[in-house]
């Protein structure tokens, strides 16, 4: 038994203890699984939505991309801050309706706002099917690092099975508390792997950052501008999908719903200033994968580049270490992902659609349920599809932005209308899947869901010009 | 109900948006390089660094324009 794997199955391992650990003594009802009891301060509010933006994907995706791409990879930098700037006006009024109606999901807030339960069954059904791939992707994300980090000593399936079975486990007694615990234990590794390499590395080669990026501009120095090493990653599409994806990120049904944890819309508010500073690691993976690209050029996957790096350059117990990180940083947004699949299903389709008189025990007891199928059905897709999600997860982001004209302007503007968010949603989803399925994105040297929504938007406020306003006396 | 808070705090939130999108175009470039970094790089780093004051500058405007508006439950 080597000492990577040691550091590998202890950290899953007390990660699940603490997950479990943290619902101890808490009497669950729905709000409290869901939301936490609307309890978090601003600490535990940081390192949730921390939890939910640094995945696997960054960690592996941020470096391949530094490699293989080049610049492109700079609009992961940029869509976070924009997001977070946005959330500084968004999720405080948010807040204060989901505080004043009790909601608990994304689709809560549709069936308030525009009082119509077939509207919050269709935002329900198309987040779930946002999540699954999203949830796929870090899955194999996990058994990927794993994998490579043990050196191939646990296979992918036997790590992804194991790391899942406990996030179910936490999942399931804590709720969301279990996941903003674990995702401290994921935030400490996370930033002492990011430290160490991203700092590291540089230096070990060239000296420092600033030597590196000499030699960079000496071999390729089209690397480091837009569109890089790619043929159609111009500044169109950076702004395009960082604009893009910036307004979508809070439209993704978890980190949604997780806002409605926080104690207070002050703490949201505040949390909103601190996180652009939770960035500045991406620059440091950056610098793993440039460093990569000098170093390791024969390199092909570009996902490879991080564990690559560190594989060759530091000793296998730091190597086990990466991977340890690796695997808490999939698990911690897995936990909250799948716990809003489930959510959405019981309490958005099958109590809202079917059986409005469903009491709250049994929404919990659904959900519940839900966690323990919708995680073996991912598994399910992992083991066996291991590739065929990634074009449903692009898929699934440019879908879930398609959220945004019916949240921001049913929080701001009284006159739009359920008629003008059902059009303009339906056709933005239209016009998204039609680009990204018969191969036009990026669409115009624009990004397909950006076409989609200017669409959107349009027609939403269009449709509602035309059409009469419910009631306000409600919102 | 004084409108001049919000006003002033959407036009600093609105500074990251010129920065790090729509100036995009002209600081596409390797040069000058500053603290080692290509001036590409250099710039979206810059505004993300700068983007929490800003954002603390807008809060401040809606603090000090707009009491009792914002934060009633706390």
């Amino acid at each position: 038994m080597n000492v990577a794997l040691v550091i590998i199955f202890a950290t899953i391992a007390i990660s699940a203890g603490v997950g479990i650990f943290a619902g101890r003594r808490q009497k669950m009802n729905l709000e409290n699984w869901t939301v936490a009891g609307r309890r978090f301060g601003l600490i535990l509010i940081w390192l949730l939505m921390a939890g939910e933006i640094y995945t696997t994907f960054t960690f592996l995706g941020a470096s391949g991309w530094a490699f293989s791409k080049g610049a492109p990879a700079f609009y992961i930098l940029i869509y976070g801050t924009l997001a977070y700037t946005l959330s500084f006006f968004i999720l405080p009024a948010l807040w204060r309706v989901g505080k004043r109606y009790g909601l608990h999901t994304q689709p809560d807030y549709f069936i308030k706002r525009y009082d119509s339960r077939s509207l919050g069954v269709c935002v329900a059904l198309l987040g779930v099917f946002s999540i699954i791939p999203y949830l796929q992707l870090q899955l194999a994300g996990l058994g990927f690092i794993v994998e490579v980090a043990s050196n191939g000593a646990v296979p992918s399936h036997t790590a992804i099975l194991l790391a899942f079975v406990l996030t179910c486990a936490f999942v399931y007694t804590s709720g969301l508390r279990g996941a903003a615990w674990v995702a401290i234990i994921k935030d400490v590794m996370m930033l002492a792997a990011v430290g160490v390499v991203g700092i590291g590395v540089p230096i070990l080669y060239f000296g420092s950052p600033g030597k590196m990026f000499e030699a960079l501009m000496a071999k390729m120095p089209e690397h480091l501008v837009f569109p890089g090493s790619t043929p159609d990653m111009n500044v169109g599409w950076v702004m395009s999908t960082a604009l893009l994806t910036g307004l979508g990120f809070y439209m993704w049904p978890h980190v949604f719903g997780s806002a409605f944890s926080a104690k207070s819309d002050k703490i949201i508010k505040r949390n909103a200033i601190i996180m652009p500073f939770y960035q500045i690691p991406i620059l440091l993976i950056f610098f793993v994968g440039f460093t990569a690209f000098l170093v390791i050029p024969e390199l092909q996957n570009g996902d490879m580049a991080f564990l690559e790096l560190v594989n060759r350059t530091y000793p296998p117990w730091f190597m086990g270490f990466v991977g340890a990180a690796g695997a808490v940083t999939a698990m911690v947004p897995s936990a909250i992902l799948v716990l809003f699949a489930s959510t959405l299903l019981a309490k958005n389709v099958y109590q809202a659609g079917f059986r409005p008189q469903a009491k709250e025990e049994t929404v919990l007891r659904l959900s519940r349920i839900l966690v323990l199928v919708i995680t073996t059905f991912a598994l399910f897709f992992a083991i066996l599809f291991p590739n065929e999600l990634v074009n449903l997860l692009i898929l699934g982001y440019d879908g879930v932005c398609q959220f945004f004209p019916g949240v921001v302007l049913g929080l701001f503007w009284k006159r739009v209308t359920k008629s003008g968010v059902f059009t303009g949603l339906g056709v933005g989803i239209a016009i998204v899947a039609f680009l990204i399925l018969t191969g036009r994105d990026p669409f115009l040297g624009m990004n397909a869901g950006f076409v989609g929504l200017l669409v959107n938007g349009f027609l939403t406020v269009a449709v509602s010009l035309n059409t009469k306003p419910r009631r306000l006396d409600t919102l | 109900m004084n409108k001049r808070g919000p006003k002033l705090a959407l036009l600093f939130a609105a500074i990251p948006f010129l920065t790090l999108v729509f100036a995009l175009p002209l600081v596409n470039r390797l040069e000058p390089v500053i603290l080692g970094l290509p001036f590409l790089l250099f710039w979206i780093l810059l505004w993300v660094v700068l983007t929490p004051p800003l954002l603390f500058a807008a809060y401040l405007c809606e603090k000090k324009f707009n009491r009792g508006d914002e934060g009633g439950d706390e």
